[in-house]
């Protein structure tokens, strides 16, 4: 038995260097082609700063401590938002689930607000907020909050009517039976609104502080394109990879905490 | 018709509020100008031909960059489920690609193209084809294996199966992500033009919100935001159309 087991495992870790490996040449190749690209004349300095030279810029933002000082406004702004869209967005979901008032009140706004491009109302929101971080936080939580009450409306129409009943028949009440058993049942869906409410909250985050300029990686990006300053818009643009990333996988680590329960976290994960 | 309607009370009844909140100046009509005035405006932008030009502007560029992101990004994923070199060539890239910030590209594209419709259409394009080309890559990946060996077992050439199997299965993801694409076409659309364009919709905004003609800019956001639900809901009567053979 142990011998299968170390086998398996042996393979396992294979092939996951594997996959590391085939990963790391994609993204090595893409590096190269960028550098050939600008060795080779094909394209201006300006349109495409050299691969050396925005790595040295990233180093220098980072050790002037502008790099973290911007990185952390947006995601501070970013993340702000999103916990404020969550809860609230939970709460109203779960209102909207119980209430049906509230479902007639809200069903329509949410259903007409959702496809709508809400940063359109970014210059109302200045008008009445201001140009600081309230009006900024306030776009993010208008825009990341549908995914998050849509999902889990879903979520909690969802639950195993059996669930319910079990529950009922045990002598759960009526709080119980929404905090310890719905809520638990509908959280993978409620996940998933939430994963795609980040993403949101960071495109968001970075468009409000391009058109409000100041600081902030979208704010530095956008005063580097002003001042024609393409080392520091690639530079940019490579921070905020890195960030959107760095993100998104914490996210994904938090749902397999939360869902360590769950049987889509038992099963091996095809990607 | 009814039916519509009620659904819809909610909306007219805020809309109600407005007006009358405004009216009895419980909020400044400097803050907000009462939605009847909005209207006139939004009807002089209309006689003008304003919001025509804008409109028509900003309707091409968010048009053609989705229609190549849908083009590019559909055959980008599906090739990436069928050839096995493609996906491990280009999936790890989208993979590092997908989280970034879509708005993000915007000054750097300024670099390539400037400000003018090209720059709006490459934003568009790049912003919009990742989540095409994972809707493409997810749907053809799961097409079924009996139907795959049965196409193969009556004879049918790698390209026809390619056509008649891995396509009609990938379409529900696919319009899925497409679906997801047209909503983040017109949050860059306004995005970039608000950021700095000549014509459109976004510069619309700012330009009227800049001169403090508050009435005439909350016309034109309530089109944008209009056009924006209008545009899903077509989309979406599109792919309940075209995925009627699924039931």
């Amino acid at each position: 038995m142990a011998g299968i087991g170390e086998r398996s495992r042996g393979a396992r870790a294979a092939r996951a260097a594997g996959g590391v490996a085939a990963r790391t040449m994609s993204i090595v190749l893409l590096l190269i082609l960028w550098e050939a690209l600008v060795r080779s004349g094909a394209v201006t300095p300006f349109q495409l700063p050299s691969l050396v030279r925005v790595v040295e810029r990233v180093g220098i933002d980072a050790a002037s401590g502008e790099l973290f000082y911007n990185a952390g406004l947006t995601l501070y702004r970013a993340l702000a938002g999103f916990a404020i869209a969550g809860v609230a967005g939970v709460a109203l979901g779960m209102l909207i689930f119980k209430s049906a008032v509230a479902r007639w009140f809200f069903d329509p706004i949410i259903s007409a607000g959702f496809p709508m491009p809400k940063v359109a109302f970014l210059p109302i929101i200045i008008l009445w907020f201001g140009v600081y971080d309230m009006p900024k936080i306030t776009m993010i939580v208008i825009d990341a909050i549908f995914p998050v009450v849509t999902a889990t409306v879903l979520g909690f129409s969802g639950v195993d009517r059996q669930l319910i009943w079990s529950a009922r028949n045990m002598g759960a009440r009526e709080p119980e039976l929404l905090w310890q058993i719905m809520l638990p049942a509908a959280l993978p869906q409620i996940l998933t609104g939430l994963q795609v409410a980040l993403p949101v909250a960071l495109i968001i985050a970075i468009a409000t502080e391009m058109l409000m300029g100041g600081r902030g990686l979208g704010g530095a990006m956008l005063e580097a394109s002003r001042m024609a300053d393409s080392p520091g818009a690639f530079a940019g643009l490579v921070e905020m990879t890195v960030l959107g990333y760095a993100a998104i996988k914490a996210m994904a680590l938090v749902r397999r905490r939360l869902l360590q329960w769950h049987q889509e976290t038992q099963r091996p994960s095809g990607v | 018709m009814t039916r519509a309607l009620n659904r819809y009370l909610p909306l007219l009844l805020l809309a109600l509020l407005w007006e009358a909140a405004t009216r009895a100046g419980l909020i400044s009509k400097l803050a907000l100008p009462p939605i009847s005035e909005v209207f006139i405006a939004w009807f002089d932008l209309l006689r003008e031909g304003d919001l025509f030009a804008n409109g028509w502007s900003s309707l091409y560029r968010a048009g053609l960059g989705l229609l190549l992101a849908v083009v590019v990004g559909a055959a980008a994923g599906i090739f990436m489920a069928w050839f096995r070199p493609v996906n491990i060539l280009v999936g790890p890239l989208i993979e590092i690609f997908y989280p970034l910030p879509k708005s993000a590209l915007i000054p750097v594209i300024a670099f390539w193209l400037g400000f003018g419709d090209g720059s709006k259409v490459l934003l568009i394009f790049l912003g919009c084809m990742l989540p095409v080309t994972i809707g493409a890559f997810n749907g053809a990946r799961s097409s079924e294996q009996v139907l795959l060996w049965s196409a193969r077992g009556m004879g049918a050439g790698r390209l026809r199966m390619l056509w008649d199997v891995v396509v009609p299965s990938a379409l529900p993801e696919l319009l899925g992500g497409i679906r997801t694409a047209l909503a983040l076409s017109f949050v860059l659309l306004v995005t970039s033009e608000l950021i700095s364009s000549q014509k459109g919709f976004g510069h619309m905004i700012g330009v009227l919100g800049s001169g403090g003609i508050y009435d005439a800019m909350f016309a034109v956001v309530l089109t944008v935001a209009l056009l924006g639900f209008i545009a899903d809901r077509l989309f979406l009567r599109l792919m309940r159309r075209m995925l009627r053979w699924q039931e």
